[in-house]
This record gives C-alpha cells, sequence and structure tokens, in this order.
C-alpha cells in the first residue's frame, strides 16, 4: 500500500487509539468509535484507506457477517485481509477495519445495504457481493424496492464485478445494471417478497428455482455457480463437496458466494474451500454456551427470513428457547413475528423469553404452539434438562444472551 | 370461489400489501371464529387474480409505495371488492390498504394517486414520517376498548361527511387530525399494524359478529397481558 497523506495518518492513528480507549474501558469492542473520530478529522479517509487496495464489498438482508468472514477467510489464502469482522458495518466501521490492516493489500467490507451506494462511490470497489433482500425492521431500514433501485444507479456505470444470487429477483433486478455480472443460484427460502416483478410489477411465475415475469421480459438470468444441496457446481460445471462446519442451507448458500468472490480475485476454489471449512462460528453465531451442564447453541434471527433459516439449522428432537426484544437496533414494530409460520415447532417444548415476549406468546398461542413463558433466559435455561438446547434469539436479545456468556465469540 | 357454509376470509393482493405482518389480522380472525366453533374458510387473492364478491370478511394490508399504486390500479381494474361490500361484506383496510379505499393517496413523489373510492377520505403525503405505538379511544358507538398499535406512514388523510372517526388518538398521529383510522358501513379503515385485530380482539370480534351474529366470549389472557403491557409502557408518564 502507498504511504497515506499526514492528515490521514494522523486521523487513523487517532481513531486507532480511541477504539483502543473504548476496548479498555469496556464501552465497546472500539471498531465505531474509532472511526468516527478518524472520520471527523479526515472526512476522505475512507477513500484515502481505500486506495490501492483490492476490496470486496458484501451485502444483503441476511447473511452479511457471516459471507464476510468467509470471504476474508479465503483470501487470506492470497495475504492479510482487513475486514469488520464484528459487524459494524456502515462508514465508520470500515474506517475503522481499514486503519487497524493500513498494511493489508486485501479488503473484505459488510456494508449496510442502504449505505452500498455510498461506500461502493468512496472506495471504487472492484467486487461486489449481493446475497438476498427481504422484509426488515421496517421502521427504521428502507423500503427493499427502493434499496435495489438505489444499487442499480450506484453499479451503473462502474467498472465492478458483482457477484450476486440469481435465485432473489430483487437482488437480480438490483444487480443488473452492473457491467459485468456472475450469477449465483444461491437459493431463496423466503419468497414472500418477490411474488412481484421489481421491473414492471407483474406476477412472477415460478418453476422451481426458475422465475420469469408474466408480462415483461425480465427473468431469472443463466447460474454459472450454483449450490445444489452440499455440493457447489463451478463455472466449469465441476462439483465441489461444501463440508463446511457452520450449519444450514443458508450458510452452504453463503460458501458458494464466497467461493465464486475467491474466484474473482484469482483463488481457485481447490485453495478457498478449505479455508471456509476451518470457520466454526461468526460473531457468536452458531457458538454453544455452557451453564450447569445445558448446552444451549445461539442462533440470530433478525426478521422472517432469518427465522425461516434459523428453523432450518435448529434440531427438531431439542427443546427450544425463543428470545425477542424491540430495540432500536431490532425495529420497535414487532408485527414481523406475524410473517414467520411458527408452526414447524409444535411438538417440541419452547421456552418464551426477551422483553416482548408476551408479544411472541400471543403469536404463538393463535398458531396453536403450546409454550412455558419465562421472565429472563436465564430462568428459561435453567427449566431445560441437562443436555443440549437451541436458542433464537433476535439481535439486542441475543447480544445480551452473549453479554451473559462473557461475549464468547 | 368461496363456499357457502364457512365463513370466509379473503385476504388480497397478499404479494403486494402484506409488508407489515398483516397476515396476522387473518389469523386472528381464524383463530377467534375457529375457537368458537365457526368454520372458515381462507382465501389469498393474488394481485393478477380476480376478487372474489361473495366472501364475507376482507383484509388489505400495508405496503410500499410503487406496491400501494399497483393494488389500486388492479382493484379498480377488477370491480369484485367494490361488489362485495355492496353486499354487505366486512372490511378491514390497514395503512396502504386504508389509504387506497379513499379518492385519491400520495404516490412515490407524493404525487396525488386515484383511488378506489370506497371509503369518503382523501390521503396525501404528510410533512414528516409518523413512526411508533399510538393509543386511541374508540367511538363510543362501537363499544369498543382502547385501541393500541404501531403506525408507520407517511399519510395524513382527512374524512369526508360520509364516514366517522373510528377513535381519537391519545398518542400517535394516526389521520394527522387527532383521530385515527375511520369507518362507514361494514369498511373500516386503519393506520394500526401490530396487527391491528392481534393489539385489538374486541375489533376482530366486531368484523365477525357483523357477518355471524352475536359471539361467545374466550379466554383472551394473551391478548389482555400483551395490551396491558403495551398499553402501560406506551402510557407511561
Amino acid at each position: 500500500m502507498t504511504q497515506l497523506p499526514l492528515r490521514a495518518q494522523l486521523a487513523s492513528a487517532l481513531g486507532r487509539s480511541a477504539a483502543t480507549l473504548s476496548r479498555m474501558t469496556g464501552r465497546g469492542d472500539g471498531s465505531v468509535i474509532g472511526g468516527r473520530v478518524g472520520l471527523l478529522l479526515e472526512p476522505d479517509l475512507l477513500r484515502k484507506l481505500a486506495r490501492d487496495r483490492k476490496l470486496a464489498l458484501v451485502s444483503a438482508t441476511n447473511g452479511k457477517t457471516t459471507t464476510t468472514r468467509l470471504i476474508t477467510s479465503a483470501l487470506l489464502e492470497l495475504g492479510e485481509v482487513a475486514t469488520n469482522a464484528f459487524g459494524a458495518n456502515m462508514p465508520a466501521g470500515h474506517v475503522s477495519a481499514l486503519s487497524q490492516h493500513k498494511g493489508a493489500p486485501y479488503g473484505v467490507l459488510e456494508v449496510d445495504e442502504k449505505y452500498l451506494p455510498e461506500v461502493l462511490d468512496t472506495t471504487g470497489a472492484g467486487v461486489v457481493c449481493l446475497m438476498n433482500l427481504s422484509r426488515d425492521q421496517m421502521d427504521r431500514a428502507g423500503e427493499i424496492w427502493l434499496l435495489a433501485q438505489k444499487w442499480r444507479r450506484a453499479l451503473s456505470g462502474k467498472p465492478t464485478h458483482v457477484i450476486a444470487n440469481c435465485d432473489d429477483p430483487l437482488v437480480t433486478w438490483g444487480a443488473s445494471t452492473a457491467a459485468k455480472v456472475t450469477w449465483v443460484a444461491g437459493g431463496q427460502r423466503w419468497k414472500e417478497d418477490s411474488w412481484c416483478c421489481p421491473e414492471c410489477g407483474g406476477p412472477l411465475d415460478r418453476k422451481d428455482a426458475d422465475w420469469a415475469c408474466r408480462e415483461c421480459t425480465f427473468h431469472r438470468p443463466e447460474p454459472q455457480w450454483a449450490l445444489d444441496d452440499d455440493v457447489a457446481v463451478d463455472p466449469r460445471g465441476q462439483r465441489w463437496l461444501l463440508d463446511i462446519q457452520l450449519p444450514g442451507l443458508a450458510n452452504r448458500s453463503n460458501a458458494v458466494m464466497a467461493l465464486a468472490v475467491a474466484e474473482a480475485f484469482g483463488l481457485p476454489v481447490d485453495r478457498a474451500l478449505p479455508r471456509l471449512r476451518e470457520v466454526r462460528s461468526v460473531a457468536g453465531r452458531y457458538t454453544t454456551v455452557e451453564r450447569d451442564g445445558r448446552n444451549a447453541r445461539l442462533l440470530l434471527a433478525k426478521n422472517p427470513a432469518g427465522w425461516l433459516e434459523a428453523f432450518d439449522v435448529a434440531d427438531p428432537q431439542l427443546p427450544i428457547i425463543l428470545s425477542v426484544n424491540a430495540q432500536g437496533p431490532d425495529g420497535r414494530d414487532t408485527s414481523w413475528l406475524w410473517d414467520v409460520d411458527y408452526r414447524i415447532l409444535r411438538g417440541r417444548p419452547v421456552f418464551v423469553t426477551g422483553e416482548r415476549r408476551l408479544d411472541l406468546a400471543l403469536r404463538l398461542d393463535v398458531a396453536d404452539v403450546p409454550f412455558a413463558l419465562c421472565n429472563t433466559f436465564s430462568e428459561a435455561l435453567a427449566m431445560q434438562p441437562p443436555g443440549r438446547v437451541d436458542v433464537i434469539a433476535n439481535y439486542t436479545a441475543f447480544q445480551q444472551i452473549r453479554s451473559e456468556f462473557g461475549r464468547a465469540v | 370461489m368461496p363456499s357457502d357454509s364457512a365463513l370466509s376470509i379473503v385476504w388480497i393482493y397478499p404479494d403486494l400489501l402484506s409488508t407489515y405482518g398483516d397476515q396476522g389480522n387473518v389469523l386472528v380472525l381464524e383463530q377467534r371464529a375457529r375457537r368458537r366453533g365457526i368454520e372458515t374458510e381462507t382465501i389469498h387473492v393474488r394481485s393478477a387474480d380476480p376478487v372474489p364478491e361473495n366472501g364475507d370478511i376482507y383484509l388489505i394490508g400495508g405496503g410500499e409505495d410503487r406496491p400501494q399504486i399497483l393494488a389500486a390500479e388492479r382493484l379498480r381494474r377488477d370491480g369484485g371488492l367494490h361488489r362485495a361490500i355492496a353486499r354487505g361484506a366486512a372490511l378491514l383496510a390497514v395503512c396502504a390498504g386504508y389509504q387506497i379505499m379513499g379518492s385519491t393517496f400520495g404516490g412515490e413523489e407524493g404525487q396525488p394517486v386515484d383511488g378506489i373510492g370506497l371509503l369518503d377520505i382523501s390521503s396525501s403525503r404528510g410533512p414528516a414520517r409518523a413512526v411508533g405505538e399510538l393509543v386511541a379511544e374508540v367511538d363510543a358507538a362501537l363499544g369498543l376498548p382502547t385501541l393500541t398499535g404501531f403506525e408507520n406512514h407517511m399519510g395524513v388523510t382527512h374524512l369526508g361527511p360520509g364516514v366517522r372517526p373510528l377513535s381519537r388518538t391519545v398518542k400517535g398521529i394516526g389521520n394527522g387530525d387527532g383521530f385515527e383510522g375511520c369507518y362507514a358501513g361494514h369498511v373500516v379503515g386503519t393506520y394500526l399494524h401490530g396487527p391491528a385485530l392481534a393489539r385489538n380482539p374486541a375489533l376482530a370480534d366486531l368484523l365477525l359478529s357483523w357477518r355471524v351474529g352475536q359471539l361467545t366470549p374466550l379466554d383472551d389472557s394473551h391478548y389482555e397481558a400483551l395490551r396491558q403491557e403495551r398499553l402501560s409502557t406506551v402510557m407511561q408518564p
């Protein structure tokens, strides 16, 4: 990397100091405050830090943090990688990530969906990875069709190479103005936000994974990569058994996206895949925590599509604890609970907790899913017999549980 | 087509307007009918399909600007909902679906877009987004307890003489004039998600009673616990 201008060097260094201070005083992991301080001193810091690096931006409604981690893990095969591993996915977090690895020739940045156009403009990233778009925290996030439209405008006229999931019609539409797109058939479980054509509003006809608008020419592009159960099929038709440690279909999809991104960086599958298999948990997700002989596996689900993915991972033989909050980062409107089909939990012992447990209790009652209401997570855990239990929590509920167990990663 | 014996619940355009847990209103109606031994039949009407006119209770939900405009165009062209209401069916219209029922509403750039004219209201884009919990006292003529829910919209809705306000707001914005929602005959409009019928089971029962007559009481402990928690949290000084 070339030398930063003096002002940017200073801004970057002061930002790192603030981050260290934040960590030492136990106020956070420092990845936001450090970047904020840096940006205050040098508003153009992100552009300067991004210059001369090979960058990938990763955005989606779900799976951003995990896919960022998988891509990072793969690219480590090529050299040092700067990344915002803990989900600080706005420009302050990007500044912080790049500051901490000033010499890294590669960068993999998780980017909030709304910030993607701005971050792409600022960093000039060469690769963008787009996985899925679905309803999420509607009281503060934007409407997803508008988001996709902003992606189109941001990608138009740039040389960016986009890796996009063509099984998601809205992502396909959002990516299709890019000069170069590698399409990945990554699957789409949650379909409730894509019954209509993003281009003209007409009905989308679906047959298996394929989809096409009944009224205009918009249709699913031919994929170069595909996920076939536990196998990644590369553009040459070669099949690779994924065999990753992260559980569930959604993570196998994330892994195929990561392999396609790795190849865009010149890293072949046979070198990338072993790196993906090393990833066991991501910022607390899929971690198992232990207390008094109870082993609780933590699953994060922030929106209806995320709950479907978590149900896919959860073991039907085990009891399950559900925890829901509605703080700012969760979205204060809990109406999304009614978009989730909880009937899959019938027959399992279900325990309900979190700050909005009464919303969830009514939801389960209406779905005829019996449950026990618990005032705290500890109470719910203590009610379990010794052994394994699955936990699904939304964002701040998940962080509260992690904190109780010392933020085990 | 709805059958003759069961109570038919028609969910209009879930592919366009079901962004805020609107399915919940369908599920609550089904549950409250089922627990009283009333057989129900639910019909999901996609926007490419005709709206049946012999249903009992119709529901239409909230959504983004563009689907809202598409839904209004298709409902007007289809005409099935108009015929159903003329036959005495009940309708609960929420948020974007509520605005559609009027003469006009605000489009993506705030431009006026034609509604379908089932309610004597007109909506436009307000100065700021109304987001948060809402509490309102329901029109005494309806005999319902306090209304609770969550609103998230940019609309301001003006009520004409052909409708009555559903409720007077105690907290929140609602229509923007001190009232929330409106009703006329068996048509109810509201800005409330929550979904509205999960947070206000008495409103669900009102819709049911319009079609099946007097209802037996239910064990509403889960509904009541949530209502009390929400109302006491929201009304905290």
